[in-house]
């Protein structure tokens, strides 16, 4: 389709703004409802038929990793909240897990079955705003209200343990900040109980509706080769087949005592995404339920004196307890030289954190493997040859968050 | 033409537009407090009693903002097209008859501003001629995605009319005249036509949607793919121009679907008067049109042609053959 130049086709800054031929360039972000942050792509589009899609990051550039080496370890927590704010405590524990590895500790039963059960109401938390965003991108509006009320008990129930709705920290090296509040397992079970029938209500909005369907089922297909040799991890790629999931294939916080499925399915596409996220939320409400059951009693935060900080009732009596918290705060716990990379399944795929410790208080390096980022890279592949709506549907249905694609 | 129908006209239309007016501020109210109510949240309910005063406050916001003319406009389109837009919507609600003749001061005044032989004909041109302000408010915005907007509501009008006109010609079929005034008649003397035309009922709804660019046929507007597409560059009252036509013309095709299927001011029993019975069927349907918005994601572009030309077009044009037959079998 050929598009005639409207007049006064010089742009602000004098250069030439070129609209005649077959292919326009045009400028999709950073600041575009649906590219879920300040994602930047430029588009060569035929009509509305994309050819071209170069995704621009860095617009969120924060420099966490850089300011990882400044921090203490313990001070490093916040950032991984920051990078991922839809699943905080995903990344909290990765980067706990790792820290735990390079110290060589474990943290108490108790944290470790309520980090499970955190990690997997995260999980929901995300799928949830990814729900939301992905119908609103499509222009079913209010299943984003539905899914925030639900997102919103979950919020609270942060809130409730930890202080922050977003940006809990509330998982750390050793264990946990606090033990749950009274009376917070009674309302998380109580939100897990009912949750599963407020799927059936978002699914009644979408799943069967034809309109959905057709923006979405042969839309951004990858195949499961594709896929692989693009290193994509999480909900896409378990959709396209290959039931790669972190906590069957590589178990940590005793996942594989758990029992849960790994939903697959093998159209790759947009609305096989859909589903996939759909059934976590179904498989997640389970695992949680789980933990719910078997939590033990006991400390949630390691004895190691020269990890964890001592309760502020032993300052006033013992000088050693003084000594450590002085130390600690300080300086912050001294893990051995040596690098580890610890990788777990965040909701957006796999979260690694490579770490290397010169034996102060400090890391050395430290190195995250963002799902957000290495999906995105995704992208291009799937929406050429699709239409500007198509290429909206699939950057919600890769599920990016920038403050984890910008580090 | 007398002196005393001068005034009544001018009178008539300065009612009309007053009352499009009330209606384009109430329409967003009303659809703004539908949508709070379907999706777990009040809409808007702090201005004045029950949120009565929030289109004013609406109104005087885009009055103050400024007017932005970005450079590299083509100005007299861009400045002419939300005109057009707005012209032609209040226009086409002419010909619409809100009620019976009744006599006023003496006069026997009828309730619609004109009855002249083509009256359907004259709605649907003035939603085409309403088509340019969009398309040419995508052209001279300067803006590729305005750009787009604009395509896309040419090429959206374009398939869409054809459905709306044909589902139309059964009921010319039937009721043997393009007046309004007397097609409402010939359903006060029989059955109401969507009784007899059902069909038509749906495919005119359907393409009325489409023709007025509201969800879930809103592709010109398209907040996540265009960033509001045509009226991305506008701001302030040019803004609230383009706002204004599109609820208008919602108004409008509704008030149609009213008379021409609804049976128009008739109503069912004496409760009411005819005006009152009008608003209530256009209030029906519009509540439809915010019920469907709440509801349905956004078709594709290609998707929205296919179903126009695939689909509407030659089911308009099975019931046109079938109101055919069905006439000659009666006679």
């Amino acid at each position: 389709m050929a598009i005639a130049p409207p007049r006064g086709d010089t742009a602000a800054n004098g250069t030439q703004v070129i609209l005649s031929g077959d292919s326009m360039t045009i400028n999709m972000g950073p600041q575009h409802p649906s590219t879920h942050g300040v994602l930047r792509l430029v588009l060569d589009l035929e009509g509305e038929t994309v050819t071209r899609c170069e995704p621009v990051i860095g617009y969120l550039h924060t420099g966490f990793e850089k300011t990882y080496e400044e921090k203490t370890y313990l001070q490093g927590v916040v950032l991984t909240d920051r990078m991922d704010y839809l699943a905080p405590l995903s990344n909290n524990l990765g980067y706990a897990l790792a820290i735990e590895r390079l110290l060589g500790i474990e943290a108490p039963p108790r944290a470790t079955v309520i980090r499970v059960l955190l990690a997997e109401l995260t999980r929901i938390n995300n799928h949830l705003v990814w729900l939301g965003t992905q119908a609103l991108d499509l222009g079913a509006m209010s299943a984003f209200f539905y899914c925030f009320r639900e997102r919103e008990v979950l919020l609270d129930l942060f809130e409730m343990m930890s202080g922050a709705r977003l940006m809990t920290s509330f998982i750390r090296p050793g264990g946990l900040m606090a033990d749950l509040p009274d009376g917070w397992i009674e309302r998380a079970e109580s939100f897990l109980r009912e949750f599963p029938g407020h799927i059936v209500e978002y699914e009644s909005l979408l799943t069967e509706n034809e309109i959905f369907k057709e923006r979405t089922i042969g839309i951004g297909i990858l195949s499961p080769e594709q896929a692989q040799a693009l290193d994509l991890t999480g909900p896409s790629l378990r959709a396209c087949g290959i039931p790669w999931d972190l906590r069957k294939l590589a178990p940590y916080c005793g996942y594989e005592t758990y029992d849960f499925a790994v939903p697959t399915l093998t159209g790759g596409d947009v609305y096989d995404r859909y589903l996939i996220r759909m059934a976590e939320m179904r498989e997640s409400t389970k695992i949680a339920l789980q933990a719910i059951d078997r939590l033990p009693t006991g400390p949630v935060m390691t004895a190691d004196r020269k990890i964890a900080i001592p309760p502020r009732a032993e300052l006033a009596t013992s000088m050693e307890a003084l000594i450590h918290h002085f130390k600690l705060v300080s300086e912050g716990f001294k893990p051995p030289e040596g690098e580890v990379y610890t990788c777990i399944e965040s909701p957006k795929g796999e979260i690694g954190f490579y770490l290397v410790s010169d034996g102060t208080g400090k890391p050395y390096r430290c190195h995250v493997r963002a799902p957000s980022f290495i999906n995105l890279q995704s992208l291009p592949p799937m929406s050429v040859g699709g239409l500007v709506a198509d290429l909206v549907a699939i950057i919600g249905s890769i599920d990016p968050v920038l403050g984890e694609v910008d580090r | 033409m007398t002196g005393g129908d001068i005034i009544e006209a001018v009178v008539k239309s300065l009612i009309i537009i007053v009352a499009l007016l009330t209606a384009f501020a109430y329409m967003t109210l009303y659809e703004r407090r539908i949508l709070g109510r379907m999706q777990l949240r009040s809409g808007p309910n702090r201005v004045g009693p029950a949120g009565l005063l929030q289109p004013v406050a609406d109104g005087v916001k885009l009055a103050f903002k400024q007017a932005i003319t970005p450079r590299g406009v083509d100005k007299p389109l861009y400045l002419l097209a939300p005109a057009i837009s707005v012209v032609t919507a209040l226009s086409a609600f002419a010909v619409i008859p809100v009620g019976p003749t009744y006599n006023i001061f003496g006069r026997a005044i009828p309730f619609h501003l004109a009855d002249f032989n083509v009256g359907l004909l004259f709605v649907l041109a003035m939603g085409s001629l309403g088509a340019y302000g969009i398309v040419l408010a995508g052209y001279a915005s300067n803006n590729k995605y305005s750009l787009l907007g604009g395509l896309r509501a040419a090429a959206q009008l374009i398939s869409y009319e054809l459905a709306l006109g044909l589902s139309l010609v059964g009921i010319l079929m039937i009721s043997g005249s393009l007046s309004l005034t007397a097609i409402v008649e010939g359903q006060a003397r029989g059955l109401w036509y969507i009784l007899v035309q059902p069909l038509a009922f749906v495919i005119y709804l359907i393409s009325a949607i489409a023709e007025t660019n509201r969800a879930p046929f809103d592709l010109v507007e398209a907040e996540q793919e265009l960033v509001g597409g045509y009226h991305t560059e506008y701001t302030g009252l040019r803004f609230a121009l383009f706002f204004m036509a599109e609820y208008i013309n919602m108004v409008t095709v509704s008030a149609l679907a009213a008379t021409l299927f609804l049976g128009g001011w008739h109503g069912p029993f004496d409760l009411l008067s005819g005006p009152w019975w009008l608003l209530a069927k256009i209030i029906l349907i519009l509540t439809l049109y915010v019920v469907l918005r709440a509801t349905l994601p956004r078709l594709r572009y290609d998707q929205l042609m296919r179903l126009g030309w695939h689909w509407l077009l030659p089911l308009a044009l099975l019931n046109v053959v079938l109101t055919a037959i069905g006439i000659t079998l009666l006679q």
